[in-house]
């Protein structure tokens, strides 16, 4: 989850273990000598953190297939919830304030809420037919949907929920992503193999860019200094320079063992400081770790079947995958670079977003 | 000579004397296996060569599952590593009973036996200096195995260390037993075959179970009753923290009936090694 998002509940009460132990620190505080209470401070630091729980965060799965929406716990590695909702979810996404899942649901032409709280449908918004992939602003305040249908890129106004337009783009267009600075709106249309650079203030295109073929996913360095697209019928990952718009650079894959046409790049996820991408590539069922600057692949990771897209939990220590053949999400400890677990999911899982 | 041993043997022997004992045999086992270099590399190669090759070949063919205890998918190599820490130890529980029959032929045995300590003390100390030395080939293989990508968590290199004492003590009980049968060197190669192959096969060592399964429903039973796969299971779950209960009783109970049988086998007064007219020691 990227840059400025706020958060309007205030931080979660500490555990009563912890509470307890401030009460009775504060209450020997104003008996005990110096010496003692240097002792119990570092007594009380002690407990507070043993029982300092490991931040739990909630991911939400989108089952394409069984039209459903899984909730797991990053605690506990378990589906705690199945939302249903509307027919072929894909895109998944929450809102910037962590308020409201956003789901795609392409077969009913719209884009569904899911209150986080209540873990409903509560809400619908209005996409152009069979929307797919959308981005958000950095405010959170407009959302951009590409809908695969009708080549257009649909605009909708967030907070009242209302569509603002469409942007006219290439055939079949999926890849969505904003510029770090808001300014720049990419989308990748899959049987135009382009990459479309749109202005956000005059919602035209500025240029476009030819990339190997059918590009599926777009991301941005967090520096904005490189824009990454994954060509899955290419078999690479074109790197392009967002100001001069042209290809400077490729990532290309090799495992051995396995075909060249079973290399087929789609979801990106970039690490905040720039330095690795985590590439999936579908029915190679691997991610491929990559170093950014040198844009080689150093390891490859095993997953389950056709792995799609993911998401890092906020404090970037796990990076969870959707594995659409095998129905099931791994997920990769980044620092570690290993895949620790795999867990059962709905049908055909296509797209993951994590609570802020 | 010896039913009078046997008869003096329980009375009184002090603690140190049995150590002493246990230490002469370890050592010379350990020794023997250090000079003989081409039989630690054989005892590497054996199982490496099944991991570089036959893994890289097999790594596509076989389907991958999630099964307990791993959590995740894991690559082939990754699968078949316990089954080749416990081929190792199969081979090596067989290959040092083999030295049983070459230490009768050669007549060392009779040194050994001259011991006045209990046979089946004796036996042990045997079983145990031929399980050590299979160890020291176990961590060898996860060593460079480590390399390949084979990484389980670091604690599992110790919480295997039971597992694979245990398997080493069974299938190194099994080989005893098997080798008290056994007159001539040359007879050996042919348990080698009618035992090791079908037993490693026969097994989840290079295959799940429930694989097996699909194939054949009573191929699976001959392998679920195998004691080598529940040796495999157990170093399996072991590597990765866990314990197979269902192995351990099994592979417990297997190592006590093996070694109740060599024991039994290699005493003179009612063991299979004195029917045989051409028996060694007698």
């Amino acid at each position: 989850m990227s840059s400025s998002w706020h958060r309007d509940d205030a931080a979660p009460p500490p555990p009563p273990a912890v509470k307890q132990a401030r009460e009775q620190f504060q209450r020997i505080e104003e008996q005990a000598p110096l010496h003692t209470q240097i002792l119990r401070l570092s007594l009380f630091a002690a407990l507070a953190l043993a029982v300092a729980p490991a931040h739990a965060f909630i991911a939400y799965v989108s089952n394409e297939k069984s039209n459903t929406v899984s909730v797991i716990d990053t605690d506990s590695w378990t589906v705690t919830k199945t939302i249903k909702v509307g027919q072929r979810p894909r895109g998944i996404e929450f809102t910037r304030d962590g308020k409201f899942v956003m789901v795609a649901v392409g077969d009913d032409d719209t884009i569904q809420l899911i209150d986080a709280k209540t873990q409903s449908v509560v809400d619908s918004l209005p996409s152009g037919p069979d929307p797919e992939l959308f981005a958000q602003d950095a405010a959170g305040k407009i959302l951009y949907v590409a809908n695969e249908n009708d080549n257009t890129v649909t605009v909708i106004d967030l907070e009242k929920r209302a569509r603002l337009g469409d942007i006219q783009v290439g055939v079949e267009p999926e890849g969505m992503t904003i510029s770090p600075d808001g300014k720049t709106l990419i989308n990748t249309s899959e049987t135009t193999n382009m990459a479309h650079f749109i202005d956000t203030s005059s919602r035209q295109i500025v240029a476009n860019v030819l990339v190997d073929a059918r590009p599926r996913f777009a991301e941005f360095k967090h520096d904005s200094s490189e824009l990454w697209v994954s060509s899955e019928i290419g078999g690479t990952v074109s790197i392009i320079d967002p100001g001069k718009h042209e290809v400077i650079g490729k990532v290309t894959f090799e495992i051995p063992g396995l075909r060249k046409e079973a290399i087929q790049p789609v979801g990106i996820g970039m690490t905040k400081d720039d330095k690795t991408a985590f590439i999936a590539l579908g029915p190679a069922n691997r991610i491929a770790v990559v170093d950014v600057a040198t844009r080689k692949v150093t390891k490859y990771l095993l997953v389950g079947q056709r792995v799609w897209h993911m998401a890092f939990t906020p404090d970037e220590k796990y990076l969870l995958t959707t594995n659409g053949v095998s129905n099931d999400v791994s997920v990769i400890d980044v620092a570690a670079q290993k895949v620790i677990k795999t867990i059962q999911v709905g049908e055909l899982p296509w797209g993951i977003t994590i609570a802020p | 000579m010896s039913s009078i041993t046997t008869r003096e043997a329980p009375r009184g022997f002090s603690g140190a004397e049995y150590l002493t004992c246990l230490i002469g045999i370890v050592w010379r086992e350990g020794l023997r296996f250090l000079h003989q270099r081409e039989r630690f590399v054989s005892a590497l190669v054996r199982p490496l060569v099944w991991l570089f090759i036959f893994a890289a070949g097999f790594r596509q063919v076989l389907g991958i599952s999630i099964i307990p205890p791993y959590e995740t998918y894991i690559l082939y190599e990754v699968y078949i590593a316990p089954g080749l820490m416990a081929m190792i130890q199969l081979f090596n529980g067989m290959q040092s009973s083999l030295s049983m029959v070459y230490d009768r032929e050669m007549g060392n045995m009779r040194t050994l036996l001259v011991s006045p300590l209990p046979r089946g003390f004796l036996l042990f100390c045997k079983l145990l200096a031929g399980t050590a030395v299979s160890l020291l080939q176990v961590y060898a293989f996860l060593f460079i195995a480590w390399f390949w990508d084979i990484t389980p968590p670091p604690s599992g290199y110790l919480t295997v260390l039971p597992a694979l004492i245990l398997s080493g003590l069974m299938l190194g009980s099994l080989g005893m037993l098997i080798s008290s049968g056994i007159k001539q060197l040359e007879n050996f190669a042919g348990v080698m075959n009618f035992v090791i192959f079908p037993m490693f096969f026969a097994s989840s060592a290079l295959y799940p179970l429930w694989r097996v399964q699909e194939g054949s429903p009573y191929l699976y039973y001959v392998c679920e009753a195998n004691p080598f796969t529940h040796a495999v299971e157990l170093i399996r779950f072991a590597l990765y923290g866990q314990i197979n209960w269902i192995s351990l009783a099994v592979v417990v109970i297997c190592t006590i009936v093996f070694m109740i049988g060599a024991i039994l086998a290699y005493d003179p007064s009612r063991g299979l090694a004195r029917r045989g007219p051409a028996g060694g020691e007698g």
